[in-house]
């Protein structure tokens, strides 16, 4: 097996039609195929052909971005499937979660979710400890760099609206004490600062903003944390934020190259 | 196994209890930040980071045996948070030690090793992809590993009637959750995290330093680095740290061993900035004026100093320099939330001290700071 016409299986699958209709390029073991490695794959061409060096370093991007995105690949795929299991109403939404655990053998879905979370809050939050450290929010990258807290605010909320979901003492109490506070939200929150200003304006005996129309009840669809919250947390947590964040990293990471790269010294 | 004696663990919860025990904590993380700071290159170098590394794990495995410890820090959801004390820890540590390189460098006329490796340039396949591609079957891993040790919790399911005691927000939000001991939640929970936001974003059109830009670097920015590790490392993390793994029942301080008594008891003697005034005598003892406007002046009267004084004071002093690169409109509105940031230790300062409650207190209106 050593004349040019027998060199392994590998080689010959590279030689198909089926290969080279989906690879538009050689093996990239030299510059030009090298490059086209990354050219020709919707994926890579994220990237630039060539970086700075000190660009790929471990020691100075930690690779905190690309692991905060990673995280949220993780995120997606596991939490579509969980969603096949999941019903967002009071009356299943606990008992779907125990049925998770007990029915399907080596589930590991939900554990990989919530780890996940975890970790692309911590991961997201050294990202950009990294970035104000190396100074990387200087121009010509403000405004990307308002894109990444937007980014931050938008992992924050995710993992905010999934703390909901499995509807038990643990998830149902930190909602209500984290959203209790929107209660004082000057203006908005029913024990808001200047909450009764709008009154007079509907004549006497009215009120504008109460427990039934403030800040907090836009955020739990109700005067309490239930049924109508799972849903709109729900909602939220699966469709609207994921959304939002999907098109804020697509900006982000156009920025990244728009502004030259990954940061180094001008 | 080892486990630190009894003697030892009393003693420390003895330190770290109560409300002396949580002054006690912040103002050792600050000291520790600041001495970190100061000697920053003796304690990054390699030897000492291995031994603050040692240290620390050898403290987490002599406690864990504990049984109050574990209780705690051994619940599933706290992992991560060990997790993050011990990154945030190498991460500073790593970063501090480039600083210190590329300050050295820059000092004896070398290029920084950002700017020795920018010279060349490398393709992104392999060089990239490959970095890429391993870091995520590092994390697959370690993610299949977790999720296989560490089963995720469910508690008992949702029930109105039983409140939790402590009930605590989800943890990231613990460092906004511990603000509401020293401000009202319109404070802690809606403006200081509406600034929050604001402020970083902010933060590149406040800087008017070109000067470190793409390399690690102190010298050519102390003030940047230190107010946002100040504002990241303390007044986030640590605040984190201690909402999680030692502010119990009643959101009472416990000490790291000891056990969460919900029976434990705080006494509160907070007092109003208006009763020092007018009540306890400094300087006048009249007794508690009618009407709010006049009964909480003296408070006004103090906010108003520090936010309109501060930045005129400021502005003569230590940001003299940031006033003339910035200009007059971009300064006052820098100043105002600088002047927030450092509201939140200042008033657990004067709570410490003088137990001071509020600044001003119009519950009337909703309007306590
Ligand atoms: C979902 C969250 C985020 C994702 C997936 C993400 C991803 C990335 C990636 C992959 C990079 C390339 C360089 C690197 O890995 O360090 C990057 C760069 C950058 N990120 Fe993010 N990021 C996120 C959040 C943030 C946040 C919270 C900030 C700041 C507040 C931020 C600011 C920046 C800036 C300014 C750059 C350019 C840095 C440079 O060129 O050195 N990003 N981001």
């Amino acid at each position: 097996m050593t004349g040019p016409e027998h060199r392994g299986i590998l080689h010959y699958l590279r030689a198909t039609q089926v290969w080279r209709s989906i690879f538009r390029h050689a093996f990239p073991d030299d510059p030009r195929n090298r490059a086209l490695a990354i050219l020709s794959n919707v994926f890579l061409h994220l990237h630039p052909i060539k970086v700075r060096k000190s660009g790929v370093r471990l020691s100075y991007t930690w690779c905190m971005g690309g692991l905060t995105f990673f995280i949220f690949l993780v995120e997606t795929i596991t939490g579509i499937l969980l969603m096949f299991y999941y019903r967002p109403t009071a009356e299943f939404a606990y008992t779907d979660i125990v049925a998770l655990r007990e029915h399907v053998p080596l589930g590991v879905m939900r554990e990989l979710h919530r780890w996940g979370a975890h970790a692309m809050v911590i991961t997201v939050w050294l990202h950009m400890f990294r970035v104000f450290l190396t100074g990387s929010y200087k121009p010509p990258r403000e405004f990307n760099w308002n894109i990444g807290v937007i980014l931050l605010v938008c992992t924050l909320m995710l993992s905010f609206t999934g703390y909901l979901l499995p509807w038990d003492q643990l998830a149902m109490w930190a909602i209500t004490v984290g959203s209790n506070m929107a209660r004082a939200t000057p203006l908005l929150g029913y024990e808001g600062q200047g909450q009764d200003l709008l009154d007079p304006l509907l004549g006497p005996g009215f009120e504008v903003v109460h427990d039934g129309s403030d800040a907090r009840f836009a955020l739990l669809a109700g005067r309490f944390v239930g049924e109508a919250a799972i849903l709109r947390f729900y909602v939220l947590h699966c469709i609207f934020i994921p959304f939002i964040a999907v098109i804020l990293m697509s900006v982000h990471f156009w920025r990244v190259r728009k502004d030259g790269g990954v940061s180094g010294p001008l | 196994m080892i486990e630190f004696p009894d003697a030892f663990k009393h003693a420390v919860n003895s330190v770290f209890t109560g409300t002396r025990g949580a002054i006690t904590y912040l103002s050792l993380s600050v000291l520790v930040f600041a001495v970190f700071i100061r000697w920053r290159a003796f304690f990054t170098r390699t030897w000492v980071g291995v031994v603050a590394l040692a240290a620390a794990s050898f403290f987490l495995v002599a406690s864990y045996p504990d049984h109050n410890f574990f209780e705690i820090a051994g619940k599933p959801d706290n992992v991560p948070i060990m997790g993050l004390i011990f990154l945030v820890g190498f991460f500073t540590w790593l970063a501090f030690r480039r600083m210190v390189e590329n300050d050295r460098r820059v000092a004896g006329g070398r290029p920084t090793l950002e700017e020795e490796e920018s010279r060349d340039k490398v393709l992104v396949w392999p060089d990239l992809v490959y970095i890429e591609f391993i870091a995520l079957i590092l994390c697959t891993v370690l993610f299949i590993a977790w999720s296989v040790g560490i089963g995720a919790p469910l508690e008992q399911p949702a029930n109105f009637t039983k409140t939790p005691n402590p009930s605590k927000a989800p943890w990231y939000f613990l460092g906004l959750q511990e603000m509401l001991v020293y401000f009202d939640p319109w404070l802690a929970g809606v403006v200081f995290p509406g600034l929050i936001i604001v402020g970083l974003m902010a933060i590149p059109y406040f800087d008017p330093n070109p000067r470190g830009n793409g390399y690690y670097s102190f010298r050519e920015r102390p003030f940047a680095i230190v107010v946002f590790c100040f504002g990241f490392i303390i007044m986030w993390v640590v605040l984190i740290v201690m909402g999680t793994f030692l502010r119990g029942p009643n959101w009472n301080f416990f000490g790291p061993y000891e056990y969460w008594d919900p029976h434990k008891l705080e006494p509160l003697l907070n007092v109003n900035l208006s009763e020092y005034f007018w009540v306890k005598g400094y300087p006048l003892s009249v007794g508690l004026p009618e009407g709010y406007l006049l009964r909480e002046a003296p408070g006004f009267a103090l906010l108003a100093a520090y936010f309109v004084l501060g930045p005129l004071v400021l502005a003569r002093t230590f940001f003299r320099r940031m006033l003339e690169q910035m200009g007059m409109a971009r300064y006052q509105v820098m100043c105002f939330l600088f002047l927030m940031m450092t509201l939140l230790p200042l008033k657990m300062t004067l709570r410490w001290s003088i137990n001071l409650k509020y600044f001003i207190a119009i519950p009337e209106k909703f309007f306590n700071i």
